[in-house]
């Protein structure tokens, strides 16, 4: 979409005012600065899957809408993690770490902040894999999706 | 030569003069000075001081619906811009092509909760379609030409434009573009022919066909196109709220207007049709009455629409066809022309049999009465000595089904009134827009006691610009359409429905200058209407409170959540 101010809430507010679920949305600058792309996920009935669409396509600062489940594609999400990292704990979290190719970005006396990038379910899987009582605070930035191969979004 | 350097506010007028604006609804303050002075000093548009900015908006809105043309209004920053909102929340439902300019405090007081600020971008956002807020000089120029093009093109609406007073002051060159390019905005406009084919198949081969076109005919100016492919088809046609006018109520195929307050024949036909043929229209719930009922019926659908958001939202489409409805029923005429050997019309005799089952119902005969004013003979009586012709806008509530009812529209852009948003207090500003779009031309208001005291202050803009309209006041002493709900669906507990302390009507029109009649004998309602309409009173606005049956209801009527096909008739009733 065009890389005004406000556009970002035009598309939150098309959301919120229809009822459409946002499980979640992120938005950055492309390579062309006038544009900005985003990635939502959202869940419905394949009709409203396609009112969405359309209703996305009609706000004005929308250059194109693609449904990346039409295709092949690939999605990832980012998450830190801080997990306690005392005595009993500091093994073990090195070992999940490794399985899930995590990387240990910062290291106190207590803790570690970890970094995962995968599919929502990957992240999931990780979290799921760790004691509840060692996650001390998390933070995800929402699926990014581009298109596999020569499957491309991109404006003329 | 050079481009002439001038302010920001002189670049809003002449960009309104580029567009051949020649009416701005407005109201000014502290934020829109700048812009006020340089209209000061122009002639090419004409201002019209309204009473509450609210009624700007219906005004410039009505002004569009009744030319054709795109309605400007213009209000100040925070509470001027707020009043406007039911404006164009309204103009919005019924996608009115409209340009509201709203002043802002400056630039660097944005968001410091300065004098009279509010977040009208915000404000506005899901009842416009689009707007902007201008931050530089510069772009003033550019922007309102994009918010011309935005509001006239693809499925129209109303465009807001926010300008921060200190931006009306600085100054720049004045270049204002030809032609604008959005590349996130190329709405089509002509309809795909492979699908247009399939529709016309599905057409000819149908035993129970049914037209039913809405407010797309009349905005999109399809009238015309749609009378030939109709006339050529030789099939019934339904219009909805929005879309009477569009095909002319005296033609035999016309079954009148569908929906809630429908007639019997064109909710039962739609109902019961095997191929309905859908143009600008979006099934709406007062149209098609609950969805899973009227999907009850297996029917092919058709649907032509300029949105493609507006096909497949409530009710699954067989053939949709995206385009200007206008250029689509004008191709779709060409194509039948080529193959309508094909048609045989012998197809629907027995369905026209059916139909004519159906209208012996005479859903719309009521009983007339000798010393009670009934106000359908009100709308009958108003039909004959309008001769048919006049511009009627209504406000919200029975009145409006019995306009909608009692007076067969034969042309576009003749019946105005708030279909989508349902606003009560649109009449009478609806009035003045039409009345300032067509001087010469018949304007009659048709309200309730209660609507018309939402914008009751209007009286005095139509003294001040000359505005002889007439306004048909149906005074049930009742909030009639709400009453009428509460007697049906909530065992006659009127809460709150009632009409007490009514002012004097006609007094209050004399206290404005203008005339007033008080109409309370049946015997009364032709002589009164026709003074009111003689050329004696050509010039002078005409207040007819006509004193009406308390207790008279709207008929036929789909209760809410009911099937179309389960309407109550004014005989069930007795
Ligand atoms: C601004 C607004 N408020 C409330 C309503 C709800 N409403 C719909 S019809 C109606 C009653 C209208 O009464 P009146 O104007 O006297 O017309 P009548 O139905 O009696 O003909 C009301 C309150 C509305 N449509 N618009």
């Amino acid at each position: 979409m065009e890389n005004e101010s406000g556009a970002l809430s035009r598309v939150s507010g098309l959301f919120s005012a229809r009822g459409y679920n946002i499980e979640s949305l992120t938005v950055a600058p492309t390579e062309d600065a006038t544009l900005s792309r985003m990635t939502i996920v959202t869940s419905g009935s394949d009709s409203v899957i396609e009112q969405i669409i359309k209703q996305l396509n009609k706000l004005i600062d929308v250059v194109r809408v693609l449904d990346l489940n039409d295709g092949k594609h690939i999605e990832r999400e980012l998450m830190l993690v801080k997990v306690k990292a005392t005595n009993k704990y500091r093994d073990e979290m090195k070992r999940i770490s490794d399985i899930f190719r995590a990387r240990i970005i910062d290291v106190s006396d207590n803790t570690f902040t970890i970094e995962l990038t995968g599919s929502a379910s990957k992240l999931d899987a990780y979290l799921d894999s760790l004691d509840s009582d060692s996650i001390i605070e998390t933070v995800r930035t929402g699926a990014s999706g581009i298109g596999r191969g020569d499957r491309i979004l991109k404006v003329q | 030569m050079k481009p002439e350097i001038i302010t920001g506010a002189e670049i809003v007028i002449r960009s309104l003069q580029k567009e051949s604006v020649d009416f701005v609804f407005g109201y000014p303050g502290g934020a829109v000075l700048n812009i006020y002075d340089a209209i000061f000093n122009q002639k090419h548009f004409k201002h019209v001081l309204v009473r509450h900015e609210q009624a700007a908006v219906h005004a410039a809105d009505a002004f569009s619906r009744s030319s054709g043309k795109v309605g400007v209004a213009l209000v100040t920053s925070g509470p001027g811009a707020t009043n406007a909102v039911t404006g164009i929340a309204t103009a919005y439902m019924d996608s009115v092509p409209m340009v509201i300019i709203s002043g802002q405090v400056p630039t660097h007081a944005i968001g410091e909760d300065a004098f009279q600020e509010c977040d009208t971008v915000g404000i506005t956002r899901p009842c416009v379609k689009h707007n902007f807020l201008i931050k530089d000089v510069k772009k003033i120029a550019s922007t309102m030409k994009k918010a011309f093009y935005l509001a006239s093109s693809g499925r129209p609406g109303p465009v807001l434009v926010d300008i921060p007073k200190d931006i009306t002051a600085e100054k720049t060159e004045f270049i204002y573009p030809d032609k604008i390019n959005l590349r996130s905005y190329t709405p089509v406009s002509k309809g795909h022919t492979g699908q247009i084919k399939k529709a016309l198949e599905l057409l000819l081969n149908a035993k129970k066909p049914m037209i039913y076109s809405g407010g797309g005919v009349v905005l999109g100016d399809a009238s015309n196109a749609l009378q030939k492919i109709v006339n050529a088809l030789g099939f019934p046609i339904t219009n909805t709220l929005m879309g009477l006018g569009g095909f002319p109520a005296s033609d035999e195929k016309f079954l009148g207007m569908l929906g809630m307050h429908g007639t019997y024949e064109a909710n039962m036909a739609m109902q019961d049709c095997d191929v309905l043929f859908a143009v600008g229209a979006r099934f709406d719930d007062r149209v098609i009455g609950n969805p899973d009922h009227f999907l009850s019926k297996p029917r092919k659908i058709i649907h032509v629409d300029i949105d493609p958001a507006s096909i497949s939202k409530r009710v699954k489409i067989d053939v949709p066809i995206v385009g200007d409805v206008k250029s689509v029923l004008e191709d779709m005429y060409l194509i039948y022309n080529e193959f309508n050997e094909k048609h045989d019309k012998n197809n629907i005799t027995s369905w026209m049999e059916q139909i004519k089952e159906w209208s012996k119902k005479d859903c719309m005969a009521y009983k007339d009465d000798e010393s009670v004013i009934k106000p359908q003979r009100v709308i009958q009586t108003l039909h004959k000595v309008t001769k048919g012709d006049a511009f009627v806008t209504s406000d919200v509530g029975q009145h409006q089904m019995w306009a909608a009812q009692y007076y067969p529209f034969e042309k576009p852009r003749r019946w105005i009134n708030s279909g989508g948003l349902g606003t009560m207090g649109v009449g009478l500003p609806y009035a003045m827009g039409c009345q300032l779009a067509f001087p010469e031309l018949q304007v009659a208001c048709v309200t309730g006691e209660a609507s018309i005291q939402m914008c009751i202050q209007e009286l005095s803009t139509c003294k001040q610009f000359h505005l002889p309209v007439k306004i048909i006041n149906l005074n049930n002493r009742y909030m009639g359409m709400v009453r009428q709900w509460q007697e049906f669906f909530y065992g006659n507990r009127y809460a709150e429905s009632y009409m007490d302390a009514l002012p004097d009507f006609v007094k209050l029109a004399e206290s404005y200058g203008h005339i007033g009649m008080k109409i309370e004998k049946p015997s009364e309602i032709e002589p009164a209407l026709k003074e009111a309409f003689s050329p004696k009173l050509k010039e002078r606005l005409v207040f007819m409170d006509f004193i009406t049956d308390q207790s008279e209801n709207v008929f036929p009527m789909v209760p809410n959540g009911k099937g179309l096909s389960e309407m109550i008739l004014a005989e069930d009733d007795q």
